[in-house]
């Protein structure tokens, strides 16, 4: 007590020694979770959106969908039964920033992807209350009229391959005809290379069931039926992060 | 030691232009934060493209947050260093600057919102280059502080400068850390962060947790450490008390984030350690309330007759519950109900509005006739007004959320007879809809209240000038 003198009377130790006080947890808490091998758990299947989902989830980040919707399935009995199996890391490793949430005004989406049929989707953005009437979402009508912005979904891709979502030159280079392929607005050959490089389950199909455009709503449908799609749950062992820290 | 008796010039205008900024956006964050309570309750009141919940919420939080309150800091910080250091505040222009560019941000991050400019994280929303705005405009205050504090006439640094300065840095270091990203073009809008997954929800919530632990309690204590024992006219209860509960509590506070991920795909490890500390916090934020309290020893008859000093010790008697009911919530197995239900929205806001914007009022009720030269505040009664209707407002609100919110985690994990799932999702959106008009209601009585402020601090600052035109 006596010692603490020296710090009120000296600004820039008081300073150094706050700075130190504020370090310790943050370190000891964050730096460990970048040893990926006892974080992350190895998984089967889990990819990078394809440009059409990424568009999706740009929108999804613009109209601040996660204020309202969570996409983190917590291993509780009642979770599981309602929203399926509980989420892994790994199935957000992409996400750059993660949409967890942290408010179910509305249910989770984790696992949304394939629950509904696109027409449902494309009827419920539009006006959510003709299908579900006691809903409180707002409408998002406009965006079957606006064409999704992929002119430079190149260069965001590629930002996102800085930051460490592994894109590959190809996907890059083919990320608009990739769009329009997976809309349903290109020719075989284009859907065959979309195929070939983000897997064969990729959902191919005019979302909005408007032809001649890729609206908004299509892109934002593609990421919508994606979600909680990836991964090969039935080969998942959730026991391998504990077996192979055993082994080591 | 008699050197300096005559009083320095202070530069109250600086902290005047804060205080007007604080009460003004006060106002706009009420405002919007009632609007989206209301969106809640009628969805009707969804405008799209620009108008709809998803986009007014960040909004909302950053007006309350990031606009009244770091107003209120920003002008409670630059006046308390001044009379505590009985220096003039260092560097005219770039305190200036720090009030001109911090305005900027502010008005920056809201357009971004409504146009649909966002990163997407909660509290920390604003795209890269309102951030880097930030980053430098936070680096200023930083230096404006520390060079305020190096040319202080007393050898003591006084404990309300601790709490200002550890909120300064803190606040740089999460901004900083937090933040970084990669804009998809330098004309792009867009960026996408640094962290990904995992990392990034624990990153994110380490700067989350910690926006309310020092912006929101550090940053506030700092105006409690000053204010109450102005105000009260006491010493503080206890020094020995103050250095335990300022280091403790910035040393333990920064471990508790992981508590917002409790079952999430976060390692486990990592969520216990931040529902341990979550734990243990609750003991140094007893400490600062039981401080902040017993400063009145001796003089508690003043509560009687001094409104302004009623918002002081009820906020403190809020910033004591919500931190009692917090660490509570971070308990995995209270927090398997609590999350994603309005129970967390309720305990927000009886710390936001209870503590933060309570200890708020009550500084600027303090400050505004100080810096205007008035004797004394245009009306006390309107005060007592203010306080008893804002008051009100905040048991609505809290009440409803609370039952809302219990309601609503009951709900979702209730079985029937069969083991069936009860209820479907919509039947839980159904059943809050009476408690969302109970919480817009406590929101009216919120803004109410605050309007009453307005009103009265333009009455002590303009009508005075007016009797002393006729004199």
């Amino acid at each position: 007590m006596l010692n603490h003198k020296k710090l009120e009377k000296n600004s820039i130790l008081l300073l150094i020694f706050t700075v130190i006080a504020i370090s310790i947890g943050g370190l000891v808490e964050i730096v460990p979770l970048f040893r990926l091998e006892t974080t992350i758990e190895p998984v089967k299947g889990i990819r990078p959106y394809t440009p059409l989902e990424l568009a999706g989830q740009d929108i999804y980040i613009r109209e601040g969908c996660y204020g309202c919707h969570s996409q983190q399935i917590r291993p509780l009995r009642d979770e599981v039964e309602r929203y399926g199996h509980y989420s892994l890391a790994a199935e957000s490793m992409y996400d750059h920033p993660f949409q967890w949430g942290s408010k179910r005004t509305g249910p989770d989406l984790a696992r949304v992807g394939g629950k509904y049929s696109d027409s449902w989707h494309v009827g419920h953005m539009i006006d959510p209350q003709e299908y579900v009437p006691e809903s409180i979402m707002p409408r998002y009508s406009t965006m079957a009229k606006r064409d999704a912005k992929l002119d430079d979904i190149a260069a965001h891709m590629t930002a996102l391959k800085v930051v460490g979502v592994p894109y590959t030159d190809a996907m890059i280079e083919n990320a608009y005809s990739d769009a329009m392929a997976q809309a349903h607005e290109g020719n075989s050959d284009s859907e065959a290379g979309l195929m070939e490089r983000y897997g064969n389950n990729t959902n191919i199909r005019d979302f909005d069931g408007k032809e001649g455009v890729v609206s908004e709503l299509d892109a934002i449908i593609a990421y919508l039926q994606v979600l909680g799609t990836m991964a090969e749950l039935k080969d998942y062992d959730p026991d391998v992060l504990t077996k192979d820290a055993s082994l080591e | 030691m008699i050197k300096s008796l005559e009083i320095p010039q202070y530069n109250d205008e600086i902290v005047k232009k804060f205080t007007i900024a604080a009460v003004f956006w006060a106002i706009v964050g009420f405002l919007a934060g009632l609007y989206i309570a209301l969106q809640m309750a009628f969805p009707g009141l969804n405008f799209e493209p620009y108008l709809t919940f998803g986009r007014l919420r960040p909004l909302h939080t950053s007006a309350v947050i990031f606009a009244f309150g770091g107003n209120v800091l920003f002008a409670t910080s630059y006046f308390v260093v001044q009379r505590t250091c009985t220096t003039r505040l260092w560097g005219d222009g770039l305190a200036n600057f720090t009030f001109w560019g911090y305005q900027a941000f502010i008005v920056m991050a809201a357009l971004g919102y409504v146009f649909g400019v966002t990163q997407g994280k909660e509290y920390a929303e604003p795209e890269w280059y309102a951030d880097l705005w930030l980053a430098i405009v936070w680096v200023v205050y930083l230096v404006v502080f520390l060079m305020t504090l190096s040319k202080r006439k007393e050898p003591h640094i006084y404990v309300a400068n601790w709490f200002f300065l550890a909120f300064i840095v803190t606040v740089a270091v999460l901004h900083i850390v937090n933040g970084i990203s990669v804009p998809v073009s330098l004309t792009s809008l867009k960026s996408y962060p640094l962290w990904g997954g995992v990392q990034n929800a624990l990153i994110q919530w380490w700067y989350g947790h910690n926006a309310v632990g020092f912006f929101l309690t550090a940053g506030f204590l700092g105006i409690m450490y000053y204010f109450v024992p102005k105000r009260a006219n006491r010493p503080v209860y206890s020094y020995r008390l103050s250095i335990i509960h300022f280091w403790s509590l910035i040393f333990i506070y920064i471990w508790a984030g992981p508590h917002h991920l409790h079952y999430t795909a976060l390692p486990d490890w990592a969520q216990t350690l931040g529902m341990t500390f979550s734990i243990i916090l609750w003991m140094p934020s007893w400490g600062g309330m039981i401080n902040g309290l017993m400063t009145l020893s001796g003089a508690w008859h003043k509560l009687r007759e001094d409104p302004v000093l009623k918002f002081m010790i009820i906020s403190l008697a809020f910033y004591g519950m919500s931190t009692f009911e917090g660490p509570i919530m971070a308990i995995k197995e209270v927090n398997a109900l609590s999350h994603y239900t309005e129970w967390t929205i309720g305990h927000v806001h009886s710390g936001a509005l209870g503590w933060v914007a309570f200890i708020s009022f009550g500084a600027i009720y303090h400050l505004v006739p100080v810096l205007w030269k008035k004797k004394e505040l245009y009306s006390l009664k309107l005060v007592n007004m203010h306080l008893w209707i804002a008051t009100i407002g905040i048991v609505f609100y809290i009440s409803a959320m609370w039952i809302a919110g219990v309601m609503q985690g009951l709900m979702w994990r209730s079985y029937d007879s069969l083991g069936f799932l009860e209820y479907s999702f919509v039947e839980t959106v159904m059943a809050m809809h009476p408690f969302y008009i109970i919480r817009a209601l406590g929101g009216v009585l919120f803004l109410g209240g605050a309007l009453i402020m307005v009103y009265n601090i333009w009455k002590t600052i303009m009508v005075d000038k007016e009797s002393t035109q006729v004199e």
